[in-house]
């Protein structure tokens, strides 16, 4: 089985979702247009909430989907996109607009924009490093924020 | 070759008393008590004995699959993801709050408003509250079809001799009796409300006329042994009202017209149904309407508007949904039927999925495979709740009207009350609900009107 963004876009509470595009693209490796069950999977493992057995664990081996930093990059590819693993001031200004459709101006949001670039950047360079990201994340609960627990 | 002569004709002679007994007894324990409208309680010794028999297998697999050491497949009908039921504030300004200790009050935007999107998407596409409605329930426990079980492997020798001896009576036993009753059925309520059209208006056409369609909508019942248990049947529909329930399948209209006498709304088909309905109206005036005059909403109301106000006619019966829901929820009625003004008569239909699943599919399964899976389940066995008469309150519009009676039927038939609407089955969702999220987040960051204005 495969799945295609046409099947994202079929449920409708998604569909609603001002970033739902861009978490559907998400699932999609470069170029790709379907996704197998593996990749599905892969994505949502972000998700999986982190236990403290698994902190102890595999300090040599690859760092687990689940990780603190590998949910933020998750966040931070949102934001990215153009996948240069840095987020312009456009960028941030396109996403600001899906999240807020119609009701904010273009002035304002570029204000917005400029506001939280100045706060975040570091290096000057006018433009959101992953090091950056984190570091303005650094006092927010990720663990709890971006996990989801089954039930059962 | 002269011996076999003697046994022919013994093979032809059981063959015929063997016939003529069994139409004996379908006209005795089945069409005369559904003429009369009584019972013999054969159904529901039936239905006792199957819970029994389901009750058994279910044990028996979960006792076989423990042996070997299979894992199980359990459907959870609340869901398999721990959701929390906060507004998109809340849960944004707990996300900043463990973030900065910037004050709350002031709005603004933060990076970290993203993960609430991104884990409210994230779980839709796990688990949502729609997409589910649209597609047959899952059973906990078993029930000797192996359409409804994912479990179904090789677990024992007498499981599978007992699902085969299922197959076998379903399909060579109940399967030619419930054709040859629904084909009685429908060929008297043809026959019958033709002869009666020809009487003149009058009292005893209306009686005849009720009678008719009642005996042979009984018939129907039967036909598909269906066991449905009425309740609060003092507050069954009166003339001049809409009868409201919610949808599961055709099969509705003929559970809820066993009962009372009701005129039917619905477009004209062509083939088998249009005959029917051709018939049905020259007893009694039902509400048919061309293809063409379905999409012309007004006079849609306008011809209801005018059977509910003639004291005379018969309570309309409609189904706000506008499709079939798989009967776990309850989902958007359409506002027309609520304009009109006249009282409401909610009605709550739940069917038991465990002897049969009642949902029809419309995009998995024609109306002829459907009726066919219908006819081969064990039973259809549902609880009808007549609730009591609604009217609208002067001071609310159609909409709230139609979620208020919505919110009574869910309640009494213990089904979720959703605010979707039904034609999700088939079309996107509209964007102004997006918009609507868009809306209520902009606000987070700039405040509303009122606060720029103030500073």
């Amino acid at each position: 089985g495969l799945h295609s963004r046409e099947d994202f876009q079929r449920i409708p509470e998604l569909a609603i979702n001002p970033l739902g595009d861009r978490i559907i693209n998400a699932f999609f490796p470069e170029g790709e247009d379907q996704v197998n069950f593996r990749g599905f999977m892969r994505t949502l493992a972000h998700f999986r909430p982190i236990e403290d057995n698994e902190k102890s664990k595999d300090q040599n081996g690859p760092e687990p989907l689940n990780s603190r930093s590998n949910k933020l990059h998750f966040a931070f590819r949102l934001y990215d996109l153009d996948k240069d693993d840095k987020i312009s001031r456009d960028e941030l200004l396109q996403v600001l607009r899906m999240m807020v459709g119609v009701n904010i101006s273009d002035e304002q949001l570029g204000s917005i924009a400029d506001r939280t670039i100045q706060e975040a950047d570091q290096d000057g360079d006018s433009a959101i490093s992953f090091a950056e990201f984190v570091k303005v994340l650094e006092k927010v609960d990720v663990e709890q924020k971006m996990s989801i627990r089954f039930l059962h | 070759m002269f011996l076999l002569l003697p046994f022919d004709s013994l093979v032809v002679n059981l063959l015929g008393i063997s016939i003529t007994v069994l139409f004996t007894l379908l006209l005795v324990f089945i069409i005369v008590p559904a003429i009369f409208g009584v019972s013999f309680g054969i159904r529901k010794v039936y239905m006792k004995t199957l819970l029994k028999i389901f009750q058994w297998a279910t044990l028996r697999i979960e006792r076989g699959a423990k042996e070997k050491n299979h894992p199980l497949y359990k459907p959870y009908v609340n869901g398999i993801i721990a959701k929390e039921p906060t507004s998109l504030e809340e849960e944004i300004k707990e996300i900043r709050r463990s973030g900065s200790g910037k004050s709350l009050d002031t709005p603004e935007f933060e990076l970290s408003d993203i993960f609430y999107f991104c884990r409210k998407g994230i779980e839709t596409i796990m688990d949502d509250e729609v997409t589910k409605r649209f597609s047959a329930e899952e059973l906990e426990s078993w029930n000797l079809l192996s359409r409804t079980n994912y479990n179904f492997q090789y677990i024992s020798l007498r499981l599978t001799v007992l699902w085969g001896l299922g197959v076998l009576i379903r399909y060579c036993f109940l399967l030619p009796l419930r054709i040859a009753l629904a084909f009685t059925g429908i060929s008297l309520l043809v026959t019958g409300t033709t002869v009666v059209g020809y009487l003149p208006n009058g009292r005893c056409k209306d009686f005849l006329s009720k009678h008719v369609h009642l005996m042979c909508y009984r018939i129907c019942v039967r036909a598909l042994t269906a066991i449905i248990t009425y309740h609060d049947r003092e507050n069954r529909p009166r003339n001049g009202g809409i009868c409201v329930a919610n949808h599961t399948s055709p099969i509705d209209v003929i559970i809820l017209a066993s009962d009372g006498y009701y005129a039917m709304v619905g477009q004209i088909h062509g083939g088998l149904m249009g005959v029917i309905q051709r018939a049905m109206v020259k007893a009694c005036p039902h509400v048919w309407f061309e293809r063409s005059e379905v999409k012309d909403r007004h006079l849609v109301a306008r011809r209801l508007t005018e059977h509910v106000q003639d004291k005379s006619k018969l309570p309309i019966l409609i189904f706000p949904e506008g499709t079939c829901i798989n009967n776990t929820s309850v989902m958007m009625f359409k506002k027309g039927s609520f304009e009109i003004g006249a009282t409401v008569y909610p009605v709550a239909i739940k069917y038991d999925p465990q002897f049969g699943d009642a949902f029809w599919n419309s995009s998995k399964y024609g109306m002829v495979t459907y009726l066919l899976r219908m006819m081969t389940s064990w039973a259809i066995v549902c609880s009808v709740w007549y609730l009591p008469p609604m009217t609208r309150q002067p001071e609310e519009d159609a909409v709230q009207f139609a979620n208020r009676v919505k919110s009574a039927i869910a309640r009494q038939g213990g089904l979720v009350d959703l605010l979707w609407d039904g034609g999700l089955k088939r079309e996107k969702v509209k964007d102004a609900f997006k918009e609507e999220q868009q809306k209520l987040y902009s606000k987070m960051i700039v405040g509303s009107h009122e606060d720029r204005s103030r500073s």
